[in-house]
């Protein structure tokens, strides 16, 4: 036995801090961790406010400074609320789903770039890095799945059925619009995604940096990848699984107190590491503007942004969060079948659409080779031209199948037809 | 270095639980889990040897690598691709199939399925 | 002088082979379709990090991707929805010659290969694949080129699965 613990210190003791060691991993993982978890309060606290002004009310304010500790006291009430378990249900499943829902929502970050410096992000720089955010993220439905199964309760069941299918219909066009990049790229891994975009703008324009939501295809992908990732994390305009006068809460109907604040929490941190995705693979990652600062001549401006990248990174996720909350605010919740039409009938075609025409672009571009850049952005523009024709085309076939509908004139009237110019007059009062 | 064996056995082992599985259990869907068991068991086993490389690799040029160990890391890989797709296809016309016997018979017990027994 | 990693990579292969033998067990035992799945995912899910000590890289994810993250997901959706609609179908009423005649079978099937198999495997510890044989370029690269014409067929295979599934799925044809 001692042996073995001689052993163990000893290769312990040679794990360094570098990208192979232990220890360096370890450091790693509480850089994303730690962050996230801390942030998670701040998270909600911004969605209450920011939907609040939007709202044309003030939302909380009262506690602490702006009403920032009001998340910790509401965690505060939710810990000392009653933790009613139901009876029938599976006892394993029931207490395990809250952590399997709150697993993935801060795995997917473990290929994420979140500054230059490989030493300490990302957390395993692997030459799988996007299929690695695919996977985890296909694994967030098993914390619905199984939330709503061990309850025990038919209607959570239903929620929990539903909220998977929209996930798993979603899954598929977010991995199209990341294929796309993918194919533009040449590689998996999300830090040359981060180094594809310091390339020149459209490959031509020189100065400006090739953030990829600045390219035609890029910006198509990323909306894609949007609307996916606002689908992923069940927030609305997608939240007809946890719509509360349609299924009560949905699959977390019958969770109390801490169990259901694992679940909130979950959903939080999925929005911000989904939101940290987005930023790394279509917005340029850590860097602040979408300018090469050293052909500018600044390069202090370089070095700076180089040493507060991670800083710049928090604040461009904290706007694409607030986007996420502004589409919130805006857009009403999609009916069912609207969301799994708009997902497989809409968002499915247009991703490998767009997926064949970078394919298209890669080849008459030859990036790294002949660099035809004119010809291939032609060819792009002339491959969407024709992929809209078929769309016409499809769509007026497929139209022929429903009769159209007679327009009934509705024609609005005062009802007082009839009566004398006195009633008219106290009407009109 | 963990011997090929370990990984073969694993795999033996998976395939022996699947087949017990599929001869015991009466509910069709817990048997076409058994039969996915077996077939990852069988995707195992083809990436060992993919890893680990033929019984007798080919002698080996200085600086390359012998063609027949190529072939086989590349082969085995690529025919786990193909197990995946199948067993992704398999599974879901078999599902389909399940849940139309369920629809029609209202009871999907295996040992009562059983109009084509001559 | 640093440590071999050999020992290490023992304890991860050992860990991993153990959460999956002990998973398949649980497939097989189970009398609860859900529990039975659930020890499913496990078991891929180990099976998913055993291919990523084979540096299968690609194929580990690829595993997570469609086998714990899609079929499985399916899986449960069935049993669920049999749930659902009816959840004493999917009860077994017990039968322990049945059992002991295919413990039996599967005993004599392990004892039969392994016998054979595993004594001269045993002693293979080297690997002779190149150590990136596993990436998504060089599997990419066997895939468009020795093996173009199965991919394009297994692309046909999983259009006729759909199509067969959604046909299967409907009501009325």
């Amino acid at each position: 036995m001692s042996k073995i613990l001689d052993f163990l210190k000893y290769w312990l003791s040679y794990q360094g801090l570098s990208e192979h060691g232990i220890w360096g991993a370890t450091a790693r993982v509480l850089i994303l961790v730690v962050p996230i978890l801390l942030l998670v309060p701040g998270l909600i606290w911004w969605e209450r406010r920011l939907l609040s002004w939007m709202q044309d009310r003030i939302g909380p304010n009262r506690v602490g400074p702006k009403g920032l500790l009001q998340t910790i006291c509401d965690g505060v009430k939710l810990f000392m609320k009653e933790d009613i378990t139901p009876a029938a249900i599976d006892r394993l499943v029931y207490f395990t789903a809250p952590a399997v829902a709150l697993f993935p929502a801060f795995a997917l970050g473990g290929t994420l770039p979140w500054g230059p410096n490989t030493a300490l992000t990302p957390i395993a720089d692997v030459n799988i890095g996007v299929l690695y955010v695919l996977a985890v993220s296909s694994l967030g439905v098993y914390g619905i799945v199984l939330a709503g199964y061990a309850s025990n309760n038919k209607y959570s069941l239903m929620g929990g059925l539903r909220s998977s299918a929209q996930l798993i219909s979603y899954e598929l066009a977010m991995g199209m619009s990341l294929a796309a990049i993918v194919l533009a790229t040449g590689s998996l891994r999300m830090t040359d995604m981060v180094k594809y975009q310091e390339t020149l703008l459209w490959g031509v324009v020189p100065k400006v940096q090739n953030w990829l939501i600045l390219t035609p295809f890029g910006f198509i992908a990323a909306m894609i990848f949007a609307i996916c990732a606002i689908a992923e994390t069940n927030r609305a305009p997608f939240d007809l699984p946890e719509a509360e006068n349609e299924l009560i809460a949905g699959y977390h109907t019958e969770y109390s107190s801490m169990k259901f604040a694992v679940f909130f929490m979950g959903e939080y941190a999925a929005m911000f590491v989904f939101s940290a995705i987005f930023v790394a693979v279509f917005c340029g990652g850590y860097h602040a503007l979408p300018f090469d600062w050293s052909a500018l001549g600044l390069g202090q401006v370089q070095q700076l942004n180089e040493s507060l990248a991670g800083i710049v990174f928090l604040g461009k996720v904290s706007f694409f969060f607030s986007c996420f909350i502004w589409i919130r605010a805006t857009l009403p919740r999609l009916r069912y079948d609207q969301l799994m039409a708009l997902g497989w009938r809409s968002l499915l075609p247009f991703a490998v659409a767009n997926f064949m025409l970078v394919g298209l672009w890669v080849v008459v571009t030859d990036p790294g080779g002949a660099n035809r850049f004119g010809l291939g952005w032609a060819a792009y523009f002339g491959g969407l031209f024709v992929a809209f024709l078929i769309y016409l085309m499809v769509r007026k076939l497929s139209s022929e199948r429903f009769e159209t509908l007679e327009v009934r004139k509705v024609v609005l009237t005062s009802g007082l037809e009839g009566t004398s110019v006195r009633e008219k007059e106290i009407a009109a009062v | 270095m963990v011997p090929l064996g370990a990984y073969v056995g694993l795999g033996l082992f998976m395939f022996t639980m699947g087949m017990i599985g599929v001869m015991i259990r009466r509910n069709p869907i817990v048997i076409f889990m058994c039969i996915e068991l077996m077939l990852n068991a069988v995707n195992l086993t083809f990436l060992a040897f993919a890893r680990y490389g033929p019984v007798t690799p080919a002698k080996a040029v200085v600086g390359t690598i012998p063609h027949n160990v190529l072939q086989t890391a590349m082969s085995g890989q690529v025919i786990v691709i193909f197990v995946m797709a199948v067993a992704a296809a398999e599974v879901a016309v078999g599902l389909g199939i399940i849940m139309a016997i369920f629809r029609l018979r209202q009871s999907i017990d295996i040992d009562e399925m059983s109009l084509l027994r001559g | 002088m640093p440590p071999s990693d050999e020992l290490a990579k023992l304890t991860i292969f050992g860990a991993l082979a153990g959460i999956a033998a002990l998973a398949a067990v649980g497939v097989v035992v189970s009398p609860n379709a859900v529990r039975s799945a659930l020890c499913l995912i496990a078991n891929f899910f180990a099976l998913a990090f055993l291919y990523f000590t084979l540096n299968a890289e690609l194929l580990g994810i690829t595993q997570v991707i469609v086998y714990t993250g899609a079929i499985m997901v399916l899986f449960l959706f069935v049993i669920m929805l049999l749930n659902l609609g009816a959840a004493h179908l999917l009860r077994e009423p017990p039968d322990l010659l049945k059992k002991a005649i295919g413990i039996l079978l599967g005993l004599v099937l392990f004892g039969m290969i392994g016998s054979q198999v595993l004594r001269p495997l045993a002693t293979i510890t080297a690997t002779t694949s190149p150590d990136d044989y596993g990436s998504p370029q060089a599997v990419g690269r066997a895939l468009f080129t020795t093996y173009v014409w199965p991919f394009e067929v297994a692309s046909v295979l999983l259009l006729i699965g759909i199509v067969g599934s959604i046909m299967l799925a409907k009501r009325k044809i």
